[in-house]
Parts: structure tokens; sequence; C-alpha cells
């Protein structure tokens, strides 16, 4: 099966090396193998594979890595935009919705 | 319809203390496939309160998460069930579960075991190593199917609106109102808006990888050109689903617009867009489909008086 990609250079990650100690925590997370390790830390191989769901950046105890998680739907998106804030699946669908 | 479980320890098989601690959401599903996978072992499972939502939806939302997990942990008095400090956390766990921090409140350490609950066997007999098959995420044919009821359901209060909207809106005319034309015009302008609607809901995410374009919007507009094509053949065949030509342009924005938001609404329940790739195809695409959709309404009313 083709693999799906996404829009290109949109994604807010960045993985700041100074800071990386090779612990490896944010290879074992992801679900779209983003990062490699290179030299003994690790480093982003594959940007545009990323959903920033965020696993890496809460899961890395040197704070290397960074990237603005939030809800990704459309209905969620629009809500946040009519009330001004960020977008939340809070009232839209009610219970029915995804939690 | 209640579908989760109650938080704890539960059992699998006969466990002791040495024996592996698998975490789990409560909803019944998650729950029924991590046992099923550990039939013939022993192990404890430790269900979070996660309000009957799965591992993923629930750690992105937070309730899957380190408050919760080490809050289980101490209710649940596990330090004296087990001899050992591990706790095997579904990688899909990850966005909202930070093991460090699990670790330092609770003293046990997380390990991420695989994305499946049918590769734990395999996970833990190669001792809790993981291969790169079983940390990846796909979108098969299947996954995306399944993920379509949840999508009609919600969108069901509005579209069932738009189409009685259509219905009785289609009874204006210039001899007034008409019933009996908006019992059949109208129902056929609904049923064109539903097939519309359902076409983009379902075929979108059956032909994913196949439609055009990295924008789900844009995938989704084929399949209202697609949909357009066929029912212009339809109509030479058999004249009659549309009134007026005004009606036939209203449909040729009407049909896309619809088709293209079906498709861009299904952005949630992928497994591989991103926040800020949905936010740079909205800014894009919701004006174009807000303009389409304005026009195409007023072409269609148009339609009613000509």
């Amino acid at each position: 099966m083709v693999r799906l990609r996404y829009l290109s250079g949109v994604v807010t990650l960045a993985l700041d090396e100074a800071k990386c100690s090779g612990c490896g925590m944010c290879l074992t997370v992801c679900p779209h193998a983003v990062f490699a390790m290179e030299d003994g830390k690790a480093a982003i191989v594959d940007r545009d594979a990323c959903m920033e769901c965020g696993a890496c950046a809460l899961n890395c105890p040197c704070e290397a890595v960074t990237v603005k998680s939030g809800v990704g739907c459309v209905a969620a998106i629009i809500k946040g935009a009519l009330t001004g804030s960020e977008p939340n699946c809070d009232c839209v669908g009610g219970s029915t919705c995804c939690g | 319809m209640d579908y989760s479980v109650e938080p704890g320890l539960y059992a699998v098989g006969t466990p002791s203390a040495g024996s592996p601690v698998l975490v789990s959401a409560n909803y019944k599903m998650s729950f029924d496939r991590l046992r099923s996978s550990l039939t013939g072992t022993d192990a404890w499972i430790l269900v979070l309160d996660t309000k009957g939502i799965n591992v993923w939806c629930a750690a992105g939302k937070g309730t899957f998460g380190t408050d919760e997990l080490v809050r289980r942990i101490n209710a649940t008095d596990l330090p004296d069930v087990v001899n050992h400090n591990r706790v095997i956390v579904p990688q899909l766990g990850a966005p909202g579960v930070c093991a460090y921090e699990v670790r330092k409140r609770s003293g046990f350490r997380v390990v991420y075991g695989p994305i499946r609950a049918k590769d734990l066997r395999a996970f833990l007999e190669a001792g809790m190593k993981a291969t790169p098959e079983m940390r990846g995420v796909d979108f098969p044919f299947r996954d995306r199917l399944a993920v379509v009821p949840v999508e009609l359901v919600l969108s069901a209060k509005y579209v069932l609106l738009i189409m009685l909207g259509l219905l009785v809106l289609a009874g204006l005319g210039l001899n007034g109102y008409s019933l009996g034309r908006a019992a059949s015009e109208g129902l056929t302008s609904a049923l064109m808006f539903c097939m519309a609607f359902v076409a983009g809901t379902v075929l979108t995410p059956a032909l994913l990888p196949w439609l055009p374009g990295r924008a789900l919007s844009i995938k989704g507009l084929w399949i209202g050109v697609a949909l357009m094509l066929l029912l212009g053949g339809w109509n030479l065949a058999f004249p009659g689903l549309a009134s007026s030509w005004f009606e036939v342009a209203a449909w040729c924005l009407l049909i896309p617009v619809t088709t293209s938001f079906a498709g861009m609404n299904f952005t949630g329940a992928t497994t591989y867009t991103s926040l800020s790739g949905v936010r740079r195809e909205m800014r894009i695409a919701v004006p174009i489909q807000a303009a389409a959709a304005i026009v195409g309404v007023i072409l269609w009313v148009t339609g009613r008086f000509v």
C-alpha cells in the first residue's frame, strides 16, 4: 500500500541537538518513525510524517524536543475559531463526540 | 450505551508477583483486545479511568495520562501486588504519559509496549523488545472504513437539517408556495445533497491513497467531480434531475463543495494528519467552500423562480 503523506513543511516539530542526551525515547514513542539516532543523538529524519501528537516532546527528559500539539479535527478548529480559543472538542457533539 | 469497564487491577490467567503489568484504557474494546491477546499467559491488567475512551484518543485528551496512571497505581496498591517495578504502557498512550514523571512519582518504570495488542505476545517473548513494525501506525483500508460510521453519525443532525431546508424551500415558486413542488423537486434536491455528503464521507476515506492531492479537501473534491460527471451522464439518459439550468449550475457548485468539506472533515479521524496541516488546509479551503456554497444556494433558490 502506498504510504499516506499529508502536507509538507507545516509541522511545528523542533529538536535542539544541544540538549539531546541520546536516550532514544522520542524514537520509541513516535508512531511514524520521524526520528532516528545519528552519532549518539536523535535526529529528525522524516519531518513531514509528523502528526504533532506530542508524545516525543512529553517524554523527552531534556526538553530537547518541542512540538505544538492539539486537537486536529475540523469541527474543533471551527469551534475554536468561533469562540476565539484553541481548537477544542468541548460541547461539540457533546458526549457523542470523541470524548 | 455504556462501553466502559470498571477501572482497577485485573488478572489474566493466574498471575504472580513476577508477572507483567499491562496498562489499558477502560473502553471495553481496548480492554477486550488486550485480554484476548494475552490468552494463555499470566499477567496483570491495570485499567485506567479514561471515561470509556480508547487509548490514543484519551492520551491526546490527557485522560490516559501521567496523573491517572500514578493515581491508579496507588489506588490498586500495585507495589504490594508485584515484586518488580515495570508497567507496560501501550505506545499510543505516550501523547498523554510522561514516562520519567511516572517513575519519579510512583517508582514504576514505564516500558512502552507495541502499538497493536496482537504484537504483545511476541513483544513479551522477545524480552520486552519491539520491532520497528510494532512501533509504526499505518492507515489501511479496513481502518479507514472503521471510522466512517462515527463520522456519519456525528454529522447526521446537520445533514438532515439541510435536507429538510431544501425540501421546504423547494416549494417556493413564481406562483407562490406549492407543497407538490416541495414533495417532488424538494425530495430530489434533498437526496442529491444527501448522496453527495455520503459519497464524500464514505468514498474519500475508502479511496484515500488513490485520490489526487495531499489535502483532504482536494481528495474530497475529486469525489464531487466524479459524482457530477455521473449525474450529468444520468441526466442525459434520464432527463429531469434538475428543474432548470440554474439548478444544474447550483449543483455544479454544491456537490463538489459538499464532498470537499466531507473529505476535509475526515482529517479528524486519520492517523497521520497534523493540526498545523489541517489549519493550513482550512485557511485556504474553507473560504472557497463557503463562497461556492453561498453562490450555489443563491443559484438554487433563483432556480425556484425561473
